[in-house]
């Protein structure tokens, strides 16, 4: 039995009132890729965010490689987050700094390597991503793309175990989209990363997920690998998945009944004529 | 490297701060380091400062030889106690000189200076001048010129 | 208030490592230095136009000997270090709420999270300790240039006597109650406006109007305070 990257149980999670999460339960298998998807607005992102110990649950219980996350000190969060790279959507690279430097950032943070070991670590970051002859560019002279795969490249700088892609095909033309997949599936293939994207871009999460999460209204409603969850019966399923535009996610937002409110701007006249 | 010249512009502000705070110090504040050491207390009494505070000069012949200590009230004698602090290079205090509350110039502060006498003998730390005059104060000023009738 | 005392405290709580000196330094570059060409050309307008309207003043009483002393203190205890903090308000907070505010919004400070670094001791505390070694510098060196500019003004124009002019200042000007108490000013001034100006970054929502109000919100709270605060310290200060 392949052993469990990251296990979520009966999480809770409010955010002013609002009940982010209730009750979600997850596991992610270790060197998989697994996505997690949703209409906007589920807090896919927030999900990734507790995983990482950036937030704390309100109950529940959040795993990752064994440990309990919200359990752990400020110094024990230190180490974990060694193991675990995030894609941000935007990138997040930090504009002050050139593109070497932001990949250099995490192996300067954790650990003491000497200046030319740590170059050629950097170098060899940006050679699987494509971008060795950008190192001396800053952020603000790339195009989008071209961030996101700078930023894929700091995030793997300590070769962590787990990755995290946070709505990584959004934006993206079809070759930077074609790049990126890529990229994803290959850092999976070769270093046996276990994966987990956010997303809700069907298509292409679909041609490389071995297993997908839905989550709506706080829950799991579905969970398969992709070719099983096309076939699941559920409405809110085949909503999501075949891109309708009306179904249990409601096309019109709620309002009077159409026939009054038309009839209202009418009514003056209609008693004029009376 | 960028970082090296960001350093030495850092540190040419944080030297440029010492340098302000030193023109302060010095050009516009007099300051005078070590002054307070080297000085001697002397006290004299007067019916009326006038306006003078700590601080207000001491001179002799119009050269600054010292500087109002502390002011007091006499409560026995309801007259003002002086202290002042006098250089230690100035010794020659005869001990029947004059203490006066002079005024610098129209709108000026007011000081206290001393007229040497003729004594032999030296005022030393913790003496009194006994022959002060106070200040002249505009109301008395014009009392005494209209009982005079000039 | 009670989230911004808590940024406050757990920046100041964590120092910022020895290591991270580099950053101070940076930062000190970006508040301070980058404040002096507005703080020095204000200084010498200021202190040039007290000169101008103190002699105008003095002379009808024959006093314009002490106009250097007037300036002064004027300078030295009040508009140095109000005007140089409101300044620095203007300039060096809104620049620094922007930065701040941006980096909270294209999830830089998130990411530096993930990768293990605290942003507060990282962002937030080498800016801190900037504002608040910067701001005395620039309202010393506000106070010396316009008292250069009064000199230059008051003794080279209208013809005040040179030695008057600097002598009655020097018997007037008192380091200790004086000088010292206005750099306390603008210690005080430094703190309060980086604190808000960090605050109104961090706290801004993610969005262009967001960030904008924010930075407006900067220099119009720093402002107030600086100008409140200022009374406050006037009074214990010099009135008791």
């Amino acid at each position: 039995m392949t052993e469990n990257s990251i296990i979520l149980e009966e999480v809770v999670f409010r955010r002013s009132q609002r009940r982010i999460f209730n009750g979600v339960s997850l596991v992610i298998p270790k060197g998989k890729i697994v996505a997690i998807m949703g209409p906007s607005g589920t807090g896919k992102t927030t999900l990734l965010r507790l995983i990482a110990g950036q937030l704390r649950p309100d109950s529940g219980s959040v795993q990752v490689n064994g440990f309990e996350i919200p359990d752990l000190s400020r110094n024990e969060l230190f180490e974990v987050r060694k193991s675990m790279g995030m894609l941000f959507q935007t990138g997040a690279l930090f504009t002050d700094l050139s593109v070497f430097e932001n990949v250099a950032f995490p192996l300067r943070i954790h650990s003491d390597l000497p200046e030319d070991m740590l170059r050629d670590l950097v170098l060899i970051k940006l050679q699987s991503v494509g971008l060795r002859g950008a190192s001396e560019l800053y952020p603000s002279e790339l195009s989008g793309g071209m961030a996101r795969r700078v930023a894929l490249a700091r995030a793997i700088a300590l070769d962590p175990g787990i990755i995290m892609y946070d709505e990584p095909f959004a934006g993206l033309d079809p070759i930077a989209l074609g790049v990126i997949v890529e990229l994803i599936k290959s850092l999976n293939a070769i270093y046996g990363m276990t994966s987990i994207i956010v997303s809700h871009d069907i298509n292409e999460t679909a041609s490389i997920a071995d297993y997908i999460y839905l989550l709506s209204d706080g829950r799991v409603i579905g969970s398969g690998s992709p070719g099983a969850l096309f076939k699941q019966d559920s409405p809110r399923i085949q909503q999501f998945i075949k891109g309708l535009p009306d179904g249990p996610v409601a096309f019109h937002y709620p309002a009077a009944d159409y026939e009054d409110e038309l009839m209202q701007s009418l009514a003056p006249n209609h008693w004029f004529t009376f | 490297m960028q970082m090296r010249s960001i350093e030495i512009i850092v540190g040419a502000f944080m030297l440029a701060g010492i340098i302000s705070l030193a023109v302060l110090a010095i050009r516009v504040s007099g300051f005078n380091v070590g002054a307070e050491t080297n000085t001697y207390s002397l006290y004299a009494r007067f019916d009326n400062i006038g306006g003078l505070v700590r601080r207000s000069k001491v001179s002799i012949g119009g050269v600054v030889i010292g500087r109002v200590a502390e002011i007091r009230l006499d409560q026995d004698t309801y007259t003002a106690l002086v202290r002042m602090e006098i250089d230690r290079d100035v010794q020659t205090i005869s001990t029947d000189s004059t203490a006066t509350i002079l005024t610098d110039g129209l709108l000026g502060g007011k000081y206290i200076g001393i007229s040497i006498g003729a004594e032999e003998a030296f005022l030393v730390n913790g003496d009194e001048i006994t022959d002060t005059q106070s200040a002249i104060v505009l109301e008395e000023l014009i009392g005494r010129f209209l009982l005079k009738k000039f | 208030m009670g989230r911004a005392g808590h940024i406050w405290w757990q920046a100041i709580w964590r120092k910022p490592k020895l290591a991270n000196a580099h950053l101070v330094i940076r930062q000190i570059y970006q508040l301070g230095v980058l404040s002096v060409v507005i703080t020095v050309m204000s200084g010498f307008a200021i202190g040039a136009v007290l000169a101008l309207q103190g002699y105008n003043q003095l002379v009808k009483y024959g006093s314009e000997s002490s106009l250097g002393l007037g300036v002064a203190l004027v300078l030295v205890m009040e508009i140095g270090p109000v005007v140089s903090a409101l300044l620095f308000a203007g300039r060096a907070g809104s620049s620094l709420t922007a930065e701040i505010g941006l980096m909270k919004a294209t999830e830089q400070l998130s990411s530096m999270e993930m990768i293990g670094v605290d942003p507060l001791q990282r962002i937030v505390a080498p800016r801190l300790w900037a504002g608040f070694i910067s701001m005395p510098i620039l309202g010393l060196m506000f106070s010396v240039v316009g008292i250069w500019g009064a000199s230059l003004v008051g003794v080279d124009w209208l013809g005040v006597h040179e030695g008057a002019f600097w002598s009655i200042m020097q018997e007037g000007v008192d380091f200790k109650n004086h000088v010292l108490k206005g750099i306390v000013k603008t210690i005080a001034f430094g703190l309060v406006i980086t604190w808000i100006a960090v605050f109104q970054g961090y706290d801004a929502m993610p969005t262009s109007e967001g960030i904008s109000s924010a930075t407006t919100k900067t220099v119009v709270y720093s402002s107030v305070s600086v100008l409140i605060l200022d009374f406050f310290l006037t009074l214990v200060m010099f009135n008791f």
